[in-house]
Order: C-alpha cells, then sequence, then structure tokens
C-alpha cells in the first residue's frame, strides 16, 4: 500500500507500523470547547481521530466543523460522514468544505436510522448509501468530478475508509463479500466494528486473506474498553450487530466492581495483543465511548506508544 | 370503375378502423403478413367521431414494437381516403406492395421456412 | 390507485431473450386501468415477443395469462400448476404483485413488465397525476383537500414557496404548485385562517421513513 494523499493515516499504514485511530464524538450543545478538550486529550497516542457524524443518530455538533476544529489545532482529523442525513448535494458539498480545510481522512457510512436516536419521527435522506458514498468520494478525487458532471481542478485528496461489521447477519461469509464491495468501489481503510468474539474475527480475516482483500485494504480492528459489567451486557443484549460473547460478561461481572474498568480496560488490552498476531490487521481503532481518557492507557499498555514519528 | 391492384393483397373489413385493435395487427404479422395497411376515413371524417385517430395511435404503437423485435416498422402502413377515392386506393396498394417486394418476405416467414415464393407480382 | 408504465419492450427483451419458456402474466387490478399491465397488455407483449423469438430464428414458447390480482395468495395459486412449464415469468402487476409472486414461487425467475409509478387518478385515459404518497397520517383535512406531501415538489408542509409563480411550481410550468392549490381550496371553503397556521413537523414514522410498514388489524384477523 502505498501513499497516495497528504494523509498521516495512510502514511502510517503504508510505513507498516499499526496504525492508531480513535474518535470522539461531539457534543449535544454548541460548546466547541468539548472537542477541543477530547482531541488534546488522545492527541499523542493516535494516528488520526474521527468525529462521528451525529451517532446513532442523535443531533450533536456536525463532524465537519469538529474536523475543521482539530485540523486548526494541527491535529489529523478524520471526517465520519453518514448519508441518513443528506443528499448527494450536500454529501458532496461537506466533502469539498473539509478537502479546504486540508482534511484528509473520511469515513463513509451509511449511519444508523433514525428510529434508534432522538428525533425518531423524523424523514431520513438516504440518497446514496455507504458503497456509493465511498465512489462518490473517489470520483472526487482521482476524477475531479462531482456526481452530476461537473468538473473542477482542485480535488479533493481523501483517505478513503469504512466501516465493516464482520459479526452481522447472516454469516462472515457474506460480510466478507459485502466488503469485497466496498473494495471494489475504492475503500483504502476499514474500521471494524467492536471486537469481543475474537475467534469470529479470525474466521473474518482468514476469508479475506484468502481472498486476497487484506492486501488491498487496510484493516483496523475495532477496540472498545468495556466500563463495567452493565456496558457488556447492554451491548451483548441491545445493540443490534454486537456479538458480546457470554465469557466477557462472565468475566467483567466477576471482579468487584470497583475494578471492573479495570478489567475491562486490560481485556482491551489483551485483544489488542492478541489481534496483533491476526494476519491482515493493520491497526487499531479504538473507540472509547466518552471515555476518551482512557485512550492512552490502552495504546501504552497494548505496546503501540510512543507513536512513530515518520517524515 | 374496374380498378387493377395487386391480387396479394387480402382486405379484411372492419365497420370502422377504430375497430382495429393493435393484437389485430400483431397478429398478421405473427402469421406471416410481409406487409399490413390500414385503411381509414379522412382525418376529421370519422363517422364515430375519432375512430380513425385511435387506429393511428395503435398503428403507431405496433410500428414501434415491429421495429424492436426486428420485424420493422416499415413493413405497416396507414392511410386515409374517402369511400370516394378508388383510384388512390388501387394506387396506394400497388405503391405498398412495391415497397415491400423491395423490402422481401417479413423476417418471420424466412425464420419459419415459409417464404419461398414470389409475395406478389405487380399489375398496373 | 396504483398508476404504472409498461416497461421500455428493449429493456424486457434484454430481460428474456436467453429463455425458450417465458409466461406473461398481467394483472386485473390497478394496472389494468392505467393499461400498463392488464390482459390486453399482456397479449401485446407475449405477440412481441413471440415475433422477435420467431424472427431471430429461435423456437421459443411464449405464453400469457392474467391474474384478478397478484397482491393475494389466492390468485398466485392459480399458477401453481403452470409454472414448471416457463423457465421465466414476467409479471405485468405492481412492484407489490412482482413481489408476491417471487414470494410464493421461490425457485422461479420473476421479472417486472411494467415500472410502478405512484398512487393516482385517471385525469384523462393516458394522463394520470399522483395524488397521494401514502405516508400513513392523513392531513388533508387540515389542507383543504390537496396533499402538499404528494403535490409539493418539496413536500412542505407551510408552502407555498418562493418558487411559486402563477400557480405554477417552480420546477416546471406543467406542475401545479400544491399550494396555491390549497390556498385557493381553503378561500373556497372559507377555512384561509388555516393558512395562517403554522403546522409542525411531520411525524414521518407512518411513512417511508419508518421503515416497511405492515397494518395489523386484530378486528379483521381470525
Amino acid at each position: 500500500m502505498s501513499v497516495t494523499t497528504p494523509s498521516k493515516l495512510q502514511k502510517m499504514i503504508a510505513s507498516g507500523n499499526f496504525a492508531v485511530t480513535s474518535e470522539v464524538g461531539p457534543p449535544r450543545s454548541a460548546d466547541g470547547a468539548v472537542i477541543e478538550h477530547k482531541g488534546n486529550l488522545i492527541k499523542d497516542y493516535v494516528d488520526a481521530i474521527n468525529v462521528t457524524d451525529n451517532q446513532t443518530s442523535v443531533c450533536r455538533v456536525c463532524s465537519l466543523a469538529c474536523c475543521i476544529r482539530l485540523k486548526l489545532m494541527g491535529l489529523e482529523p478524520c471526517l465520519q460522514m453518514v448519508t441518513r442525513d443528506r443528499n448527494c448535494i450536500a454529501l458532496q458539498s461537506d466533502i469539498l468544505g473539509a478537502a479546504s480545510f486540508g482534511i484528509h481522512n473520511i469515513l463513509c457510512l451509511t449511519g444508523d436510522h433514525q428510529h434508534f436516536g432522538d428525533h425518531p419521527k423524523c424523514a431520513n435522506v438516504f440518497d446514496l448509501d455507504s458503497i456509493q458514498l465511498i465512489q462518490t468520494v473517489k470520483m472526487m478525487r482521482d476524477e475531479g468530478k462531482l456526481l452530476g458532471g461537473h468538473e473542477f481542478a482542485v480535488r479533493p485528496q481523501m483517505f478513503i475508509g469504512a466501516a465493516a461489521n464482520p459479526f452481522a447477519g447472516p454469516n462472515v461469509a457474506m460480510r466478507v463479500s459485502r466488503l469485497a464491495k466496498k473494495v471494489a468501489a475504492g475503500v483504502q481503510f476499514i474500521q471494524t466494528q467492536c471486537i469481543y468474539n475474537l475467534d469470529k474475527f479470525k474466521e473474518f480475516m482468514k476469508l479475506m486473506v484468502d481472498r486476497g482483500l487484506h492486501e488491498k485494504v487496510a484493516i483496523l480492528a475495532g477496540i472498545t474498553p468495556m466500563k463495567n459489567v452493565g456496558m457488556a451486557k447492554y451491548m451483548q443484549k441491545r445493540v443490534p450487530g454486537m456479538d458480546v460473547p457470554d465469557d466477557i460478561i462472565r468475566r467483567i461481572g466477576g471482579v468487584p466492581k470497583e475494578k471492573q474498568a479495570e478489567e475491562g480496560i486490560t481485556l482491551a488490552v489483551e485483544q489488542i495483543q492478541e489481534l496483533k498476531e491476526v494476519e491482515g490487521v493493520r491497526g487499531f481503532h479504538i473507540m472509547a465511548i466518552e471515555w476518551e481518557e482512557k485512550v492512552q492507557e490502552i495504546v501504552e499498555r497494548g505496546g503501540l506508544y510512543p507513536r512513530p514519528q515518520l517524515a | 370503375m374496374r380498378l387493377q391492384y395487386p391480387p396479394s393483397v387480402r382486405i379484411i373489413e372492419v365497420p370502422c378502423t377504430g375497430k382495429v385493435d393493435i393484437m389485430h395487427l400483431l397478429m398478421a404479422f405473427e402469421y406471416g403478413a410481409d406487409g399490413v395497411i390500414v385503411m381509414g376515413c379522412l382525418e376529421g371524417d370519422c363517422h364515430y367521431g375519432a375512430g380513425n385517430l385511435y387506429a393511428k395511435k395503435r398503428g403507431n404503437r405496433v410500428k414501434e414494437i415491429l421495429d424492436k423485435v426486428g420485424v420493422g416498422g416499415e413493413r405497416l402502413a396507414m392511410y386515409n381516403l374517402t369511400s370516394g377515392m378508388g383510384g388512390r386506393f388501387a394506387e396506394i396498394i400497388r405503391e405498398i406492395t412495391e415497397k415491400v417486394m423491395e423490402l422481401g418476405p417479413s423476417p418471420i416467414r424466412v425464420a419459419t421456412g415459409k417464404a419461398v415464393r414470389p409475395i406478389a407480382e405487380v399489375t398496373t | 390507485m396504483i398508476k404504472a408504465v409498461p416497461k421500455p419492450l428493449e429493456e424486457v427483451l434484454d430481460l428474456v431473450k436467453d429463455f425458450t419458456k417465458v409466461l406473461i402474466v398481467g394483472c386485473d387490478g390497478c394496472v389494468t386501468v392505467c393499461e400498463a399491465g392488464g390482459s390486453k397488455e399482456a397479449k401485446v407483449l407475449a405477440s412481441a415477443l413471440r415475433l422477435y423469438f420467431t424472427q431471430a430464428g429461435k423456437q421459443a414458447q411464449i405464453d400469457e395469462t392474467s391474474l384478478t390480482r397478484q397482491c393475494e395468495k389466492e390468485y398466485l395459486a392459480q399458477l401453481s400448476d403452470k409454472m414448471d412449464a416457463y423457465d421465466a415469468v414476467v409479471s405485468l402487476a405492481c412492484g407489490c404483485g412482482v413481489q408476491y409472486m417471487a414470494e410464493m414461487y421461490n425457485n422461479k425467475i420473476i421479472y417486472p413488465g411494467v415500472d410502478t409509478c405512484f398512487l393516482g387518478v385517471n385525469e384523462e385515459r393516458g394522463l394520470y397525476a399522483e395524488r397521494c404518497q401514502a405516508c400513513g397520517r392523513c392531513i388533508l383535512a387540515e389542507t383543504g383537500g390537496v396533499c402538499p406531501i404528494a403535490r409539493c415538489s418539496k413536500r412542505m408542509l407551510n408552502g407555498p414557496c418562493g418558487g411559486s409563480d402563477q400557480g405554477k411550481c417552480e420546477i416546471s410550468k406543467d406542475v401545479p404548485c400544491g399550494w396555491e392549490l390549497i390556498y385557493e381550496r381553503l378561500k373556497t371553503l372559507g377555512q384561509l385562517d388555516r393558512f395562517e397556521k403554522p403546522v409542525d413537523p411531520k411525524d414521518w414514522t407512518t411513512s417511508r421513513d419508518g421503515g416497511p410498514r405492515t397494518i395489523v388489524r386484530e378486528d379483521l384477523r381470525i
């Protein structure tokens, strides 16, 4: 995988080191300082910082504004973009806007249905889906063209990412097949769903390697530390597409309440160590949900610190 | 007025071209007709109001279908004339027969091996 | 009723060209009324396909039939003894009928023969116009019997926008401004007070936005 954009994340992946990304969730108010604070907490421990785009359909400060803020702080943002809320005019407009500020990473997502969020009665857009968004960003970058046909000179230099969930239905083979479609559309890196069922993830990666897909797209394994057994149970029962084996519940639940957070971090660190050995894994995407202050510890104990400084 | 026109033409009488259905025209081609002419009254002179206008629309639709299925829309033609225009009637039949002769047998007859004899002789 | 248009013939030809036994199934419901997919259209399509296959020198069996409705199992079941004889079926029903047939005959290739367009009225023969988007929560009582969801290009609930010009929509001079129609009708009915009352954001959960919809009527089910 060679470097084709100014993205620092792409450079890290190309260098052969494990890449580390994390994410920050914008606030549900106009308080811009929140993102600044979260960005500062993790900046030295990651290569790029994702900003979620109204995640779980809960209205928040927009991803683009937060990414610009991080960029102006000298950090490396990754613009998460869902197709649920904007049509292709708005999506392309935001991509151009992001690129105009030197944002070079984008994560193309369809987005959760608004049913799950704080505006369940609202209309949705879904003009494009994630795969079409990948195609669109690629076309804008490589051909200097909008979907409508307009050609332009200054192209958005985007390192294109997407998500993959090896644990969703109906089976692993279909999930690999769908990821192959994203690769065909032009995706360059993947941040996976939080991994708890390592056996299933390995099965997924084996199929990826068998098809040579791991050479075409960089897989960043998704890691989310469990804060306590309540969170583990919630993830197991309530979050669609999440695969939390019972032994994880037993392990977190098996320690006293005040030690559960620590156990959760230790578990995340062990997962990173184990996943480092899985062929095709090129890095980690650490989603410490509203627990950004723990990213440092996970990265350090996971043997991913200090982050290599690339020229 | 004993006007001559080619004997290859088979006349099917209908009370009004408004009675001519898309299926009548298509079936004629399915049965192997090399060409079909729809002859109606002058536009604006339909005894029933707009029968000949319906026929024109249907004819156009059938021409389109014939083009798309490889038979050729030019094998169907529609003319408007009055009962007093016998001479023009014979002339049209001769013209179209000649045109169809030029086009050759219908691809349907060719494909089904029925196109063995000349389709018609044009006499004047 | 549901309005549809026949698919372009070349599109259907392309779908079935590699088969030798094809059944065309019309639907005697909505698509018959708009002359897109009834028994008549089934006959015409079958004839066109026969001409196509014959001129191409290919032996093919193209038959047609039509069902009272394709959105009901009882009628679809009437095909059960015929289905085995065909490689593929072209359904001229709306998208509901095509899918329901495919559900019932899981192993059979079922192609659509019409493009399903909208819920509308017959303004004249050959002129059909949209009136309803089946949003699941009718507001016609508030809007003078004219639906802004179906008839305003921006589906505004507080229109008209600034693009309304001489009763026409900004997207085309052929499209009446839905909100001007609402305004005029409210005026006629002496209900213009409604016009000045801001309408709150709509609950779209009962529309397409809420995901696939089902009606469960316990008072009817056995």
